[in-house]
Order: C-alpha cells, then structure tokens, then sequence
C-alpha cells in the first residue's frame, strides 16, 4: 500500500494535478460535495421530506443573511411548506450524484460490452451496432432520454412509475449516452486486436470473452475514464433536466432539479432562494466536475505533454 | 458531386426508416390504439370488429407499410389527451417553436461568430480570457437554470420584459407570428438567449480555435506582406478560411436548438411543439410522441443533407475535386 503510493506520488499524473491549482480546487470542491451530501442524513439539520418534522409557520422565511426575517434555524430559508432549504439541497445532491454515477456506469459498460464485441466480432454484427449508434446520434440525448421515460410510462401505472422513477432515469440517461464509450472502444479494439500479444492469447486458446475483458479491455481504459468523467457533469444536467421538466424524480424524492422545478413554481411572488441555492450548487457541482474531465483529458492525452 | 449527393440521399432515407420503425413500434405496440378511440362500455365485438377494420390484424410489415404512407401524408391519428387530430396540434404549435430557434441561432451568429473572431485575434487580451471563462461557465449552466435565472432579473426583479407566453402574436393564413407586434418581440427576447446561450459559447470556442489555428499560418503571413489590411486579412482570408466547420456545427445546433426548444418552452410556457411533446411524455401520450419524433427525425435529417450542400458553395477545393473527377473519366 505504501508503495502504491510512492508510486502514485511520483507520477506524471500527479505532478500535472499539483501543478494545476485550478483543478486542485475543482477536486477539492468535488470532494466536499460528495462527502456533505452522502453524511446528510448523520449532519443535515432537518430531514425535510419527513412531513411529521415540518410546519407550515415556519414556510417562507428568507435566508438569515439578507433578512431580519431569517431564523438561523434555517440558515438557507425555507420553501412554501417549511422545509429547510440546507437540508433540502444536502439531500437532492445526493440523489443528484447517485443517478449521475449510477447512469454513467450503466452507459459506461452497455457502451464498453457493445464496442468490444463491435470491433472484435466485426462483420454484420459490428454494421447493425454501428448503425444503431448513428441512428441515435441523430438525436440528442435529452430526447432519447424523454423518449424512453415516455415509453416507460406508457407501459406502467402512473404509481409504479413514482415508486421506481430513479431506476427509470438512471435506465434512460444511461441509454442515451452510450454511443460514446462503444465508438471509442471499438476504435482502440480495431487497433489492439491485430497485436501481438492479442494473437499470442489467440493461438494459446484463450476464449474470445476473455481476451477481449482481460487483454483488450485495460489497454482502453484511458480514454474510456475521460469520456466517464466528462459525461457524469453531462448525467447529473440531464438528470437535472429531466427532473426539471418534470418527468424525472417526483417531488416526494426530489433531487437537485426537482427541488428547482419546485421553486421555479413560487418565483414570480420574489422568494428567490427556494430557486438560486438548488440552482448554484448544481452549477457548483457541474463547474467541478467539468474542470476535473477537461484536466483528465489533457493529462491523459500524450500530445500535449 | 452527384455521387456523393446520391449516396447521402440513400442513408438519409435509411436514417427515416429506422426512425419510422422505432415510431410505428411507439404507435402499434406501446399504446393501444382501440382503447383511446373507443368509450368504456364498448363490447368486445365491436372493438375486435374496429381492430380488423383499421388493419390491426394484418402483418406487422403491412401494418408498418400502411403506417409510413399516412405518416407522408401526416396522418398520426388522435391523441390519446385531448381526441384532437395530431397533426393539426403539431402544425398550430410549429411556427412558435420555428420564430423561437429562429431568433434564437440568429443571436448565436451575431454575437458568437464576432466574439469567436475577437478572442481568436487577441488570445491574450483581458477581455478574451474574461469571454473564455465566462463561456465555460455557461457550458456548465443548464439551459433551464440560464432561463430562470434570466426571469428572475429581468422580469421579477426588474419588471422589464415578459416571462412566459408569446405575448400578442399576428395570425396570417394560420401561421402566427410574433414579428409584427412590440409586445411579440419582447417575449421573444428572454427565450432566445436562453435557448442561444448554450450554443453561442460552442461557436465562439470553435471559431475562436479555428482562428488561432489560421492566424499562424503561412498564406496569413503572405498577406501582411503583401501589405493587405488587417481587415482584409481578418475577414476576407482568415474568417473565410475557418467557415467550413463553423457550418457544420452551425448546421447541426440548428437542428439541435429546434429538440433543446422543448427545454425553453417548459421553462417560459412558450406554446411550442416541445411544449406538446413533453405534455404528451408525462400523459404517454404515443401518437403525438410517434409524430414529433419523425418530425425531429426529418428535421435533422434534411438539415444534414443541406448542411452538406453548402460545403459545395464554401470549399472551391470540394468544387474543383468533384468536376475534375467528372471530367477525368
């Protein structure tokens, strides 16, 4: 262990992430958001989406610093129901971040798996999963994404649907964003496997199953983890949006987007904070992530060193 | 060059069928189609008597034949909401949607294309850097948070402009216009800008780039020996030079703002096709799902092929090569 981190401490990668202060920030960020919003439930205030804790008096108040108003036991004011605006966010973050992960992994091996067997397969195979990618790529994600909620909803009750709307999402914005990963793989695996070392396994009787998971696959790691983590800013607005439009997450287990589709309802009689706080802290997040994938992919990309 | 115009015709139409099939299985399978036209205490003969007359017993494929002849002529049926006709719903809401991306890639163009040409002649300039950091910020913005945020500014707090609907628009032969009131092109403003912004710092970053990349080339260094101005050589050699991505981009966020409208639309209640289309997600409303997935599918599919055209009137090189080639044989 402690050698793997000499080692780690020694690397190119490492050096490039120091010598950036601006991407020391973004992690530094990124860190804290996950860490505040996963110990919500051990540090948040309240627990705002648990009806018994809530009351109507306390609806509306304004944040303490802008207001005589405030009350510092809700330091970000609170919405039309009296719930505690802080908690609130620590709460949809997590939910945020949850589906963003959940949905890029999910996209992450439905691409790897189709892009392998794509390129190595190659023949019909790879034309009628090529083509589908290009159909798709027609369209933007958002609308794939709608299109299948839309789908979903047409096969199910609408109370099913609440119950299992974040497996929906997470399906839906994990199918919209796989074409990505499947071309890169497909293209490294077209590369790799007229190697060497792929023939050598080949001729040793490896199965096709394992050379391509325990020979291919780890030489197309690099620039599988930058698309990832450019994408899960790209989830967690599509999750965002989705849930903003209103056929995300409802409003009983209300993410990020929810909990601005909530305020954006109240906006024109000025109480502004139920809107801008959800709404810095997804561009917060978003900005974070954002700097942390264009980093990666510079410091992965050996032009540039 | 009528090769190559050929053969992307060819793929264009493929493109349709595989949106054409993904509709009809929308249309056919997903929804029942006897359950929305009928009432509840109608019998089972009846409804078997109907599906046999609508042809919903036939063949899949002749059932999907039938589907694409009435989808060219616009036929979708009702929808399950309101039993109206889908393709009277979509048409009434097409021009607000259409005026909408409209006025929306115009300000992508005016603003962008310059401010893209400016940060890529002076990269070092304050003011650049201030342009690139605030358009990665508006990357990592969502075009529904931009919409908010913009409302409450100039609407709540500022009372300038309106915040939701079209404002008074001007009917002419069923098309309804915003262009020809004040009141019209004031709820115009807010919804373009958002709906722009996204795209406008796209186009900056890539002229921007294309730019850097020409200034430091050769035929630039020619000119300025040459004793050229720099406003010709800005323009007339660089400028020109870096266009044929910038269609392209340009082209395809077209097609791109019209499907990202529906965002807007939700968020200034702007009586759009997007508006209808998300209605019509949380209804599971098939049929106009099924349409204005083949309208969206047509859409970019035609923005494609012109975008493609006009590498012909941009590139003399792709002129040259295509009439030489013709004239080689």
């Amino acid at each position: 262990m402690a050698d793997w981190f000499r080692r780690a401490a020694d690397s190119d990668i490492w050096w490039s992430f120091k010598s950036s202060p601006l991407t020391v920030v973004a992690a530094v960020a990124t860190l804290l958001i996950i860490l505040v919003s996963f110990l919500s439930p051990l540090i948040a205030p309240h627990t705002p989406f648990d009806p018994g804790s809530l009351n109507l008096s306390d609806g509306l108040k304004p944040p303490v610093f802008v207001s005589d108003e405030g009350d510092w036991t809700f330091p970000l004011g609170t919405d039309d129901q009296g719930r505690d605006i802080l908690s609130s966010i620590m709460y949809g973050t997590r939910l945020s971040l949850v589906v963003g992960f959940a949905s890029v992994i999910v996209a992450m091996v439905l691409g790897i798996a189709l892009g392998l067997v794509s390129g190595y397969v190659g023949g019909a195979v790879d034309a009628v999963i090529m083509r589908i990618a290009d159909v798709q790529l027609t369209f933007p994600a958002i609308l794939v994404a709608l299109l299948i909620d839309g789908i979903v909803r047409g096969l199910i009750s609408v109370q099913r649907h609440d119950e299992i709307a974040i497996y929906v999402i997470v399906g839906a914005i994990g199918l919209s964003f796989w074409v990505q990963y499947a071309r890169t793989v497909r293209g490294s695996v077209l590369v790799e496997k007229n190697k060497e070392y792929v023939q050598a396994a080949r001729v040793i009787g490896l199965s096709p199953v394992l050379i391509m998971v325990r020979h291919v696959l780890p030489n197309v790691t690099g620039p599988v983890l930058v698309i990832a983590t450019l994408n899960l800013g790209l989830a967690i607005i599509s999750e965002a949006t989705l849930s903003f439009l209103g056929v995300g997450l409802p409003s009983t287990q209300p993410s990020l987007g929810t909990l601005i589709r909530l305020g954006n309802e109240v906006l024109q009689s000025g109480d502004w904070w139920i809107t801008v706080f959800p709404g810095a802290t997804l561009a917060a997040l978003v900005l974070a992530v954002n700097l942390l994938g264009d980093w990666l992919r510079d410091a992965l990309n050996p032009k540039l060193r | 060059m009528l090769a190559f115009i050929l053969r992307r015709l060819v793929q264009s139409v493929a493109v349709l069928l595989a949106v054409g099939v993904v509709s009809f299985f929308l249309f056919r399978y997903v929804g029942d189609p006897i359950n929305a036209m009928v009432g509840q205490d109608t019998s089972q003969q009846e409804r078997d008597a109907l599906r046999e007359k609508l042809g919903l017993n036939d063949p899949a494929p002749v059932q999907f034949f039938h589907f694409l002849v009435n989808a060219a002529q616009g036929k979708f049926g009702l929808s399950y909401r309101t039993s109206e006709p889908v393709s009277r719903m979509i048409l009434e809401r097409l021009p607000a949607t259409l005026e909408l991306s409209f006025c929306a890639s115009l300000f992508v163009l005016f603003f962008g294309v310059p401010m893209g040409v400016y940060t890529g002649l002076y990269p070092r300039h304050w003011s650049s850097r201030l342009l690139q950091a605030v358009s990665l910020i508006g990357v990592s913005l969502p075009t529904f948070l931009i919409g908010i945020l913009l409302i409450l500014f100039f609407s709540v707090m500022l009372h300038w402009l309106p915040s939701f609907g079209r404002g008074e628009t001007v009917d002419i032969g069923g098309w309804t216009t915003n262009f020809l009131t004040r009141k019209g092109l004031e709820a115009l403003i807010l919804p373009s800008i958002t709906l722009g912004l996204f795209q406008l710092t796209l186009i900056m970053r890539l002229v921007r780039s294309e730019m850097l990349e020409v200034m430091r080339t050769d035929y630039i260094k020619f000119a300025r020996a040459r004793g050229l101005t720099n406003r010709a050589i800005n323009f007339g050699h660089a400028l020109k030079n870096t266009l044929v991505p910038v269609i392209t981009v340009a082209g395809l966020q077209l097609g791109a703002l019209i499907a990202f409208a529906l965002v807007t639309e939700t968020v200034f209640a702007w009586p759009g096709v997007g508006q209808l289309f998300i209605q019509s997600v949380q209804f599971s409303d098939i049929p106009v799902m099924a349409a204005y997935l083949m309208l969206i599918g047509l859409l970019f599919v035609v923005i494609n092929l012109v975008v493609d055209l006009l590498y012909f009137a941009v590139d003399p090189r792709l002129r040259g090569g295509g009439t030489a080639r013709a004239g080689g044989h």
